[in-house]
């Protein structure tokens, strides 16, 4: 009796404890998607594809193992009087099943191999984007137009600490979205400035690794416009969590809209820097923009409070660099520091953030130098240097 | 017991084995180099010069090839392709150039590090002059420009139509490396 | 106990047994070995999983509540190191400690005072490792997998603690498996022909080889990682000429045989166990010992399957698919014996039968997943998902701990000669089965709905379900320190004595000597039928 139950219970607990989770997923607001997503590309539908061919095979095979072996437990019982068979060698049966498993493999790699070798598809492009990870944030630049900008997480601080309700793209926000057009063939070529990125977008199916110093390739043409997410999905440090990817995919006639109109930003962006250059900005102003952009490109390291992470990240409280030589601070925020965790900033910042940010490193947290440092200071020694 | 002296044996043969694997383990790195040029891993590009075979143009299609520069992280250079794309037939010698400036005032060292994409093409680009070879060492404030020689393999497969070299630009040698490790103390003495 | 000793001793190192600490430290017994390296895995067991336990704390709510970033990478570091080099080996170690001997029919190990050093210096290895997590800066943070240059350029002094630490970790394993490989070779009583040995011994053979050619490979990459960091050697760093695929390929080189030296001892546990709660010869025995050496070899032709998304050539991604694929035949041959082996057999249910059980089930799951994860394409999109989590928590801890712990309640009564507690093992192991597949079946959605691993936040939609990921996780956690009770019991002797013969279907050499079995056994080598 006490066996009946415990091979009853060996059944409904692993049912049991697997719909249970099925089961709270519906009341969730916005449920999860349970299974792998079907992406919005041909590749992304081959693979989706077949995951499911895969899937379906695995679980036929286990539904008959599985229930041969439960059909044993059942009533092949001691408790049941059952005695036990003398059996325990059949060369045939041992033929079958190394031979019967054999042939479902090759039914799965035939599929397989095809999709793999579509991926590999080298033709020429209509579209190369550069992808380079660096620690946590992703670059993108249009290798035949004159793009290229950052794409960090915009997701505020105080959402992730809890003290503000979380929005709805939680963690897979970011300032400039990559913006690709639809029914093109996209190139991406992956790199990385530091550690080992990886670039994922489930819904084109593209995960490729960005090595430093090395380039890797991928490709998508995107059926359907729209926005999609991904994450960075290798292990790279602190914030590897909180890296990104957002894809908007636009029409071929609006992503030429696009391609002008940041053409037109951009040069917006170089008048504002000209005029900057002709004016000194005062202390207060320095500080007040020095300190969001340190909290938005520097703090993720250097920590909100200056003091870095101990042996991690150096703090900037009372630092060598913050307080001494002034061009030697500009030389380290522009170039970085080869060998560490320190980028190069001279191409991730405008020269007024720059600017800020070292006049406010320089007074902030007890460093009271007392200097201020202009936009026409950074580019003077960008000119020279 | 008698199985004493068979033990021993067995433990040194055993240990062998142990250090072999672990000479195996180091051993894996040069391998590793020849396993690249064999099958393009990675897009790595064999670092020296090709012998300037003459092959006959394949005149039936053109390939083009892209070039991208990259800064590492720490090099106050610049750097940049002056041709950023050329077409070419396979087997036709081609030259392109790339500048490269030291802006500061002490003179310094570069190693650009070449990769391919795809990787596979990595084995038909064929250099037969290129300043990847070795470290290039600048003056002061110094531009230089640099040649580029090279071919496309005949062999080629046709499914590559279009393949990219990008060069990474580190700061390093004798001087580079002062430097380098000077501003890496500065910074931990930051602490 | 000291009574046990017997009168046709003639070894110099069977003296009375030493009492107290001394027993433990300077003890050459192969028993009190095998004891100690459980006890540790135990132990070790406990810590990683309360290191678990902080990673399940923090993910239970979307936002970071409990732990910094760093922290939570530091977690999930040195949660998966203790585990794979401080519970899972060692608890197969001190499985092998135990039996082999007395499964062959040998007196002890064959190199007693090497053994008693191997288990000594783990303690050292751990305690590094743990005491790094103190340094300035914190321990490491770069996943168990430690990729350069995250390990190298990117890392914290403590590096060098870890590096120092595995290294320790490689000597006791290599001296453990060579330990292993003169027992068995030389030691064998008489008539114990090669085809007659257990399975158990078998698989540990073979595994045993396989810790002789990886471990080697491993203290390789984390010298050139040590060298890297420290002493200005560029394997992997492109700026010096190296590579940092390098050292995935190097790493996997030695890391994908290590998931079969993990699993393939639990192979044996399980073909010892499940034949025994059947009452019927195990099925296939040879062709179980040519599966086990054709997975052993397959092993080391797989490994850049765990690199697929590093940009390699199509041949290259096909070859190690279709490689990858090929263990799955093996591995079937093995289910397959086991449920013939049920097959018309007289089953009863004891505990080491119910994890046995559990195992087949759960680790054929994992098993699936693991198929699935072969298939490159697919594997674009479950690489570095909590799929990939999902399927080697399912191999692992439903396979390789579910073994250990099924082995542990089938030998538990030999080593202390009373029976544990029957309620507390079945409450052990309906807890444990329930909350692991609460625990890890989700996990399979989470990573297909696209969540990234080694992550300590995520986004809102995920949240349901790593909430009930995290309660299964607690829970597992908790239903351990019923086993730890349990353990203590059996320890300290309270329970119903048990006879030579404990299990009715048993078969083996173990079998035969008295339970608890002697401290010294086997002097006269016994008579194999």
């Amino acid at each position: 009796m006490k066996n009946k139950v415990s091979i009853l219970q060996i059944s409904i607990s692993l049912i049991l404890s697997n719909v249970f989770s099925f089961a709270f997923a519906a009341e969730s607001s916005e449920p999860m998607p349970l299974n792998m997503t079907r992406g919005v590309t041909s590749i992304s539908a081959d693979v989706y594809d077949l995951h499911m061919q895969i899937f379906l095979i695995c679980t036929a095979i286990g539904v008959v193992v599985f229930g041969l072996m439960f059909w044993a437990m059942f009533f092949h019982r001691k408790s049941n009087g059952h005695k036990a068979a003398n059996f325990h060698e059949s060369v045939k049966v041992e033929i079958a099943w190394t031979v019967i498993p054999f042939i479902i493999l090759i039914v799965m790699a035939i599929p397989a191999t095809k999709t793999l070798i579509a991926m590999e598809d080298a033709s020429e492009p209509d579209l190369s984007i550069l992808v380079t990870g660096s620690q946590w944030k992703w670059h993108y630049k249009y290798m035949d137009h004159d793009i290229d900008f950052y794409s960090i997480l915009a997701t505020p601080t105080e959402q992730i600490n809890n003290q503000w309700a979380k929005g709805k793209n939680y963690l897979l926000e970011v300032d400039r979205p990559l913006v690709i057009p639809t029914g093109k063939k996209v190139r991406f070529l992956m790199t990385s400035d530091d550690v080992i990125h990886s670039w994922w977008v489930p819904d084109f199916a593209v995960k490729k690794d960005a090595n430093p110093g090395f380039i890797n390739e991928a490709w998508t043409n995107v059926d359907v416009p729209g926005i999609y997410r991904g994450q960075c999905a290798e292990l790279c440090g602190k914030d590897h969590g909180f890296m990104p990817v957002v894809v908007i995919a636009k029409e071929p006639a609006e992503f030429e809209l696009w391609l002008s109109q940041d053409v037109s930003r951009r040069q917006a962006a170089k008048e504002e820097e000209q005029r900057l250059l002709a004016m000194n900005m005062s202390f207060d102003e320095l500080m007040a923009e020095g300190e969001r952009a340190y909290m938005a490109k520097c703090a993720a390291c250097h920590q909100p409070n200056g003091m870095g992470l101990p042996g991690v990240f150096p703090g900037l409280a009372g630092s060598a660099i913050a307080v001494g030589d002034i061009k030697q601070h500009i030389e380290v925020v522009i170039n970085g520091v080869g060998g560490t965790a320190m980028q190069a900033f001279g191409k991730q910042m405008t020269k007024k953030e720059m600017a800020a940010v070292i006049t406010y490193e320089r007074n902030a947290w007890g460093n009271n130098t007392g200097d201020l440092v202009q936009v026409k200071d950074i580019f003077e020694f960008m000119q020279n240097n | 017991m008698e199985t004493k002296p068979d033990n021993k044996k067995l433990i040194y043969r055993l240990c062998i084995a142990v250090a072999f694997m672990f000479g195996f383990g180091f051993a894996l790195v040069p391998l590793y180099d020849v396993f690249c040029q064999i099958t393009g891993i990675n897009g790595r590009v064999v670092v020296n010069a090709s012998e300037d075979e003459l092959q006959t143009v394949d005149e039936s299609r053109l390939v083009t090839v892209e070039f991208i520069t990259r800064i590492a992280n720490g090099n106050n250079m610049t750097f940049e392709a002056l041709t950023k794309r050329v077409q070419l037939h396979p087997g036709q010698l081609s030259e392109v150039a790339f500048t490269v400036k030291n802006p500061s005032d002490v003179q310094a060292y570069a190693q650009a590090i070449p990769s391919v994409s795809p990787g596979q093409a990595s084995l038909f680009l064929n250099k037969t002059e290129c300043f990847c070879f070795q470290q290039q060492e600048l003056e002061a404030n110094e531009t230089v420009t640099y040649p580029m020689k090279f071919y496309l393999d005949r062999d080629l497969p046709h499914s590559i139509s279009l393949l990219t070299v990008s060069y990474t630009l580190y700061k390093v040698g004798t001087g580079a490396v002062v430097s380098v490790s000077q501003e890496g103390k500065r910074n931990v003495e930051s602490l | 106990m000291t009574t046990l000793v017997q009168e046709q001793d003639d070894h110099d190192e069977h003296h009375a047994i030493p009492t107290g600490i001394k027993r433990w430290l300077y003890t050459t017994n192969h028993k009190d070995i095998g004891t100690l390296y459980l006890w540790f895995a135990f132990i070790m067991f406990l810590i990683g999983g309360a290191m678990a336990m902080v990673i399940r704390a923090e993910l239970f709510q979307p936002g970071l509540q409990i732990v910094e970033p760093h922290f939570f990478n530091q977690m999930t570091t040195v949660h998966g190191l203790i585990m794979v080099f401080g519970a899972v080996m060692p608890a197969f170690t001190g499985l092998a400690n135990w039996m082999i001997p007395l499964m062959i029919g040998a007196p002890d190990m064959a190199l007693p005072r090497m053994n008693n050093l191997s288990f000594w210096i783990l303690p050292f290895a751990f305690l590094i490792l743990l005491m790094s997590l103190f340094m300035e800066g914190g321990g490491p943070a770069f996943g168990w997998t430690f990729y350069a240059p995250l390990s190298t350029t990117y890392s914290g002094d403590s590096t060098a603690l870890f590096v120092f630490s595995v290294h320790i970790m490689g000597i006791s394993s290599i001296m453990g498996a060579i330990n292993v490989i003169v027992t068995i070779w030389n030691m064998r009583a008489p008539g114990m022909t090669w085809m007659k040995m257990p399975l158990f011994v078998w698989t540990w053979f073979i595994t045993a080889f396989l810790l002789i050619a990886v471990m080697p490979v491993l203290a390789g990459v984390v010298t050139m990682v040590l060298t890297d960091k420290f002493f200005g050697t560029s394997f992997f760093d492109a700026a010096g000429g190296g590579d940092p695929v390098m050292f995935q390929h190097i790493f996997w080189f030695f890391g994908h045989p290590e998931v079969y030296i993990m699993i393939l001892p639990a192979f044996g546990v399980i073909s010892a166990i499940v034949p025994t709660f059947s009452r019927k010869k195990l099925f296939g025995y040879s062709s179980m010992v040519y599966a086990t050496a054709s997975i052993a070899l397959l092993s080391f032709v797989v490994w850049a399957h765990h690199m697929f998304t590093t940009g390699m050539p199509v041949f290259g991604e096909l070859f190690f698919m279709y490689c990858t694929m090929l263990i799955s035949v093996p591995t079937g041959v093995k289910v397959f014996n086991w449920v013939a082996t049920m097959w018309r057999g007289s089953i009863s249910y004891e505990v080491p039968m119910l994890f046995a059980i559990a195992f087949i089930i759960l680790f054929t799951i994992g098993g699936f997943s693991g198929l699935m994860l072969a298939i490159t394409p697919a594997d674009f999109q479950y690489h570095d998902t909590y799929f990939v989590v999902a399927h080697f928590h399912y191999v692992l801890v439903t396979g390789a701990i579910f073994s250990i712990i099924a082995g542990t309640y089938y030998w538990l009564p030999k080593w202390t000669g009373v029976m544990y507690d029957v309620t507390l093992a079945r409450a052990h192991f309906w807890c444990s089965l329930i909350s692991v597949n609460l625990l890890f079946f989700p996990m399979h959605f989470v990573g297909l709905a696209g969540m990234p691993r080694r992550i300590p936040d995520y986004s809102i939609q995920f949240a349901d379900f790593n909430q009930w990921i995290s309660i299964g996780g607690f829970a597992f956690g908790l239903s351990q320190l019923i086993f730890l009770a349990l353990l203590i019991k059996a320890c300290r002797k309270k329970g119903k004595p048990v006879d030579t013969q404990v299990w009715e279907g048993a078969e083996g050499l173990e079998w035969q000597v008295p339970s608890p079995a002697p401290y010294h056994t086997f002097d006269k080598p016994p008579e194999i039928k």
